[in-house]
């Protein structure tokens, strides 16, 4: 058990705590911050994988642009409190359970028997592979043409969503 | 390099994976259920990090990448279909929005 596991623990522990209080908060905006903390601990965990351009883009595109827009959308609807979607059923918290549960005891399993107790390291050149030179290399010469392909997927994207939050359609 | 093994990394996925279902199914929000999908996604992008690091292979943090470019321009489309509801039907509640129900 050295200082890396431990470290480990602590940010796992808080990234699945942040993530029990996002779904449990009746307000929106704490939710809404409680996700942003949950991203910020899977930021350290990319980090604790030599994946420094995915951690940066994280709280960029994460915790700072997406982040930004729901908690916009959540103040411009003043969804101040939420008692009045107060739920009625409690068979659903049963039928989410057993879902939920069965999901995580598949996945469970599948890594315990695919994985199963492999205690490897990371591979040598994982320091190597998350630095922004490589992956930028990467993206302009092999992945090229998804990479333009993105840039038209967020075009459409910002088209689609001028058109639908118009106030009237025409 | 590090002692850390793989398995845990898959664990964490796993269960932040869980919370986001569960998330999905108890909550009556959309911009809450919209944001536990999210979740979801980041624990999906978390397990494939871990493999690339594992592997030493740097695809799996490209398809990450495309996976933050699609969640971005998702969550944008998403959140301008949440406000066009909200301006006919005066609610986010989901239970309440059964327009396409058939």
């Amino acid at each position: 058990m050295n200082v890396e596991i431990i470290f480990f623990f602590l940010v796992a522990a808080l990234a699945i705590v942040s993530a029990v209080f996002m779904i449990t908060r009746r307000n929106p905006v704490k939710s809404v911050l409680f996700l942003i903390v949950n991203f910020f601990c899977l930021a350290v965990v990319y980090l604790i994988l030599h994946a420094q351009f995915i951690a940066i883009i994280q709280i960029l595109v994460y915790a700072g642009a997406i982040m930004v827009l729901f908690l916009f959308v959540i103040m411009l609807l003043n969804l101040g409190d939420e008692s009045r979607l107060a739920e009625k059923t409690t068979y659903r918290y049963w039928i989410a359970a057993i879902a939920a549960g069965a999901a995580l005891v598949e996945i469970a399993l599948g890594v315990g028997v695919s994985l199963g107790g492999t205690h490897g390291s990371f591979h040598p050149a994982a320091a190597e592979i998350g630095t922004v030179e490589f992956i930028g290399r990467s993206l302009y010469s092999e992945y090229l043409f998804p990479f333009e392909v993105t840039s038209l997927i967020l075009l459409a994207a910002m088209v689609g969503v001028i058109v639908l939050a118009k106030k009237k359609f025409h | 390099m590090s002692g850390i093994p793989l398995n845990y990394f898959v664990f964490l996925s796993a269960i932040l994976f869980t919370i986001g279902v569960v998330g999905v199914l108890t909550r009556r929000n959309a911009i809450i259920v919209f944001m536990c999908i999210e979740l979801m996604l980041n624990s999906v992008n978390l397990s494939l990090v871990a493999f690339s690091a594992f592997h030493g292979n740097t695809r799996g943090q490209i398809l990450v990448f495309f996976v933050m470019a699609v969640a971005a321009a998702e969550a944008a489309v998403g959140l301008a279909i949440i406000i066009a509801l909200f301006r006919n039907k005066q609610t986010v509640n989901i239970d309440e929005i059964n327009i396409m129900k058939w």
